[in-house]
């Protein structure tokens, strides 16, 4: 295989993985938002502690997706930054007012109108973000990014400001809250907690197929090259047909409370959509002008850069098991939850 | 305001704005750290109770740090697309080895700041430890990738394209050392000086209180030390400028002619126009022996190069002017603080700091730090100008084709302008929240 795919391989793992956590921590903040009943208060803190220690680090996925892309890939990067300047821009201004948003809340006067304003100001940036996300996403996808000797041919608005972009903005966003509805069952021990997420990850669930209906049937006008790939290529087909089976896996497993099952078809589903997309578009990066293999820097920078990402894979993953041992472990967060206070020393 | 001045303001603004945060980022952790360990060396829980308050602040500071350098790492594409996809493949490397750093900083600080009681002391320091390294290591990747822009090297380029191109040799490029020391040294210093001035204002209101005592004489100690050092780096650093980037090093000067046995300037005020350099008191020889190490050797004037590469030499010259001016007071006050300490060895522990002429010093010294680290980065990138990457493209090459830069520039002005404000609010909250009389039942207590 060469460099450069493998290369484009391990930028796809990486969104994955950005989508399979910080994703989570996104739909973290829907649920924050969608908060409600006699338990709303504690739906809140128990969304606060899962999150806390573990969303800095979960955000680096996409700073490592970036760094991949401009080093492995430099036309490709300039030319998203260049053709979706503006949705961009606004995925980093969500990105600001989230992160902070959720740490001054953390640091802030605990008076309930205080930690209103920041919850507020949190949920909405959760939901914001994802969706433009998304349409980043889905304007790439589509097909509609024209470039012309390293220039963008195509404007500002035309490639993102279109009903397919948008559709997979909220199918990005509906995945998230999904995920994080889906995760949350495992971080309480409390039954009613529990089954409140549960509720909400079945709904979710539902509005997930709605949209991923929705979005496959605006492809055939919205993004027709990469629809084609999904029927062109036997891989693709057989990402989606599995996807299929675990979408129905999490809804099954959900429904008879089997949490954990939930937890791991969810996740699986989430991965192989994404990896179903990369598989369709194959092998353009930025479709129809920009391929993996004409976008990518000389070999000597692939094969530096593979050694970088080898030897970062040997510390992170380790250092990242840690981080979820320490704090995602049943007995902890028992421990947390009988003893809000004590978390933040 | 045209498009490349938006462009060139929000990026200047963005970096401005985080470096701060990056500069605490590196720091605080090695504050932190030293507290945490006294704790365990002494058992003494005042330790405790300070690793912890420096903790909170860090984790304010950290969450703004991380996503204002989330918004540089795009910032670099959506402003200077065509200085991404030309020099992506070179300098991507640094920035590659600065996200596994960043990881590891974002993993560790996660354990450091929820885990108190989740892991063993032993395992916890560790923690903390590893955050003030991967911190300090990903400042080292990211001005490495800075100053190849000054310094470029690990390529050739043959009819415009580039060819040869060896990303280790542009990380090892000819500035990078000199750099990224003084730049390391400074996050210490500034952030050392800062704290230590927060400390030295709590000590005039309430002389007795141990907390605070303590937490000057550790933040004193990292700062005070790192700036007698930095005056060394910047020496190192101002040769290999005077070495790489001649142009640079005379317009920190506002050296117009070329001259033989150079004088350096302190002050003075460079008039673009007439080509002179006025006010200023020069100190004979003073430039060519800083410069190159003897008082005859030939310092190149700005005349000597094309106009059209000229940076704008009065910004550039007058913030030069307040980084050193900054630099020589922060060396000053360090050697005052080794010499109140020296005194007072035989007298009781602490009683070196008990002067409130030293305190009140130590409270105006408390932004020179960050005066300096911001002066310094004028220094730098407006020096570099016109260019992007120093004699290869222009910055105007490298802008965005996209109209209407002003938006994003004022937004992101507002946005930042919001967090600086309840950043700073929120700091002001964690200080005023803490001990005022030392009670170790605080060490277990929760906010």
């Amino acid at each position: 295989m060469p460099l450069e795919t493998i290369v484009a391989g391990i930028m796809l793992v990486s969104l994955i993985f950005y989508a399979l956590l910080a994703g989570a921590d996104y739909g973290g903040g829907v649920w924050d938002l969608f908060a409600f009943g006699t338990r709303a208060k504690q739906q809140r803190e128990l969304i606060a502690k899962a999150i806390s220690p573990v969303w800095e680090a979960n955000h680096v996925w996409l700073i490592l997706v970036i760094v991949i892309l401009f080093t492995a890939f430099p036309p490709a990067f300039a030319t998203a930054a260049t053709a979706l300047h503006i949705p961009l821009t606004l995925m980093l201004i969500g990105i600001v007012l989230r992160g902070t948003a959720f740490t001054f809340r953390t640091y802030d006067s605990k008076h309930d109108r205080v930690q209103r304003r920041w919850s507020l100001l949190f949920s909405i940036a959760s939901i914001i973000t994802p969706i433009v996300l998304g349409i980043t996403l889905g304007a790439i996808a589509s097909g509609t990014i024209r470039v012309e000797n390293n220039a963008v041919t195509s404007g500002f608005f035309a490639s993102w400001l279109a009903l397919f972009p948008f559709a997979v903005g909220f199918f990005a966003l509906a995945l998230f809250a999904f995920l994080a509805a889906v995760y949350l069952t495992l971080e309480t021990n409390d039954r009613q907690l529990q089954e409140d997420f549960r509720n909400r990850a079945l709904v979710a669930g539902a509005v997930v197929g709605i949209l991923a209906l929705i979005v496959f049937l605006l492809a055939a006008t919205g993004a027709p090259t990469v629809r084609a790939g999904i029927s062109r290529s036997r891989w693709a087909l057989a990402l989606h047909i599995l996807t299929a089976i675990f979408a129905s896996g999490a809804f099954l497993a959900l429904w008879t409370r089997r949490f954990r099952w939930a937890q791991i078809c969810a996740a699986a589903q989430v991965s192989l959509i994404l990896a179903g997309w990369a598989f369709a578009q194959y092998p353009f990066l930025i479709e129809p002008d920009i391929t993996i293999t004409t976008a990518a820097a000389p070999r000597i920078t692939l094969q530096l850069l593979l050694g970088a990402l080898g030897v970062g894979a040997v510390l992170l993953f380790p250092s990242y098991y840690y981080l979820f041992r320490v704090f995602k472990r049943k007995n902890t967060l028992i421990a947390i939850r009988e003893n809000p206070d004590k978390v933040i020393g | 305001m045209d498009d490349l001045l938006a462009a060139r303001s929000q990026m200047a603004m963005s970096l401005a704005f985080h470096i701060i945060f990056a500069a605490i980022g590196i720091a605080m952790p090695l504050l932190m750290v030293i507290a945490e360990w006294r704790y365990l060396r002494t058992k003494d829980e005042i330790y405790l109770t300070l690793a912890k308050r420096w903790a909170k602040g860090t984790s304010i500071l950290f969450a703004v740090g991380a996503v204002s350098g989330t918004v540089l790492s795009f910032e670099l594409g959506l402003l200077f697309p065509k200085f991404m996809g030309y020099a992506g493949a070179i300098i991507g490397m640094p920035f590659s080895l600065e996200g596994f750093a960043f990881f590891t900083e974002a993993i560790f600080l996660g354990i450091y700041l929820y885990g108190w009681d989740r892991i063993s002391p032993r395992k916890h320091l560790f923690a903390g430890v590893i955050v003030a390294l991967s911190g300090a290591a990903s400042g080292v990747f990211v001005v490495i990738a800075n100053a190849w822009m000054n310094t470029p090297a690990g390529f050739r380029i043959v009819n415009g394209q580039l060819t040869e191109i060896d990303p280790v040799a542009a990380m090892m490029n000819p500035n990078a050392f000199s750099q990224t020391l003084h730049m390391i040294l400074a996050a210490y210093a500034a952030t050392g000086f800062a704290v230590a001035g927060i400390h030295a204002f709590m000590l005039i209101r309430d002389p007795t209180n141990r907390f605070h005592r303590i937490a000057l004489a550790i933040a004193l100690s990292v700062g005070g030390v790192t700036a007698i050092l930095q005056p060394l780096s910047g020496d190192i650093l101002a040769k290999a400028v005077a070495r790489n980037q001649p142009i640079k090093l005379a317009a920190f000067e506002g050296q117009f002619e070329t001259e033989t046995g150079a004088g350096v300037r302190i002050g003075g005020i460079p008039d673009e126009e007439k080509r002179e350099t006025n006010y200023a008191i020069t100190i004979p020889y003073g430039l060519s022996i800083l410069a190159y190490g003897d008082p005859h050797s030939t310092v190149k004037g700005l005349n000597d190069f094309p106009q059209n590469e000229h940076p704008p030499v009065a910004i550039v010259h007058l913030a030069f002017q307040m980084m050193i001016g900054c630099g020589m007071l922060m060396l000053g006050i360090a050697a005052w603080s080794a010499w109140r300490f020296w005194r007072n060895r035989k007298n009781p522990a602490g009683k070196w700091i008990d002067s409130n002429r030293f305190l009140r010093a130590l409270v105006c010294a408390a932004p020179l730090g960050f005066i300096a680290i911001e002066t310094g980065w004028v220094v730098t990138e407006v020096g570099r100008q016109p260019w992007i990457i120093f004699g290869v493209m222009r910055t105007s090459e490298a802008v965005t084709p996209m109209p209407g830069l002003i938006v994003p520039f004022v937004t992101f002005t507002l946005l930042y302008i919001f967090l600086a404000i309840i950043t700073g609010w929120l700091l002001l909250r964690q200080v005023a929240a803490s001990p005022k009389e030392f009670e170790p039942a605080e060490a277990n207590d929760a906010a």
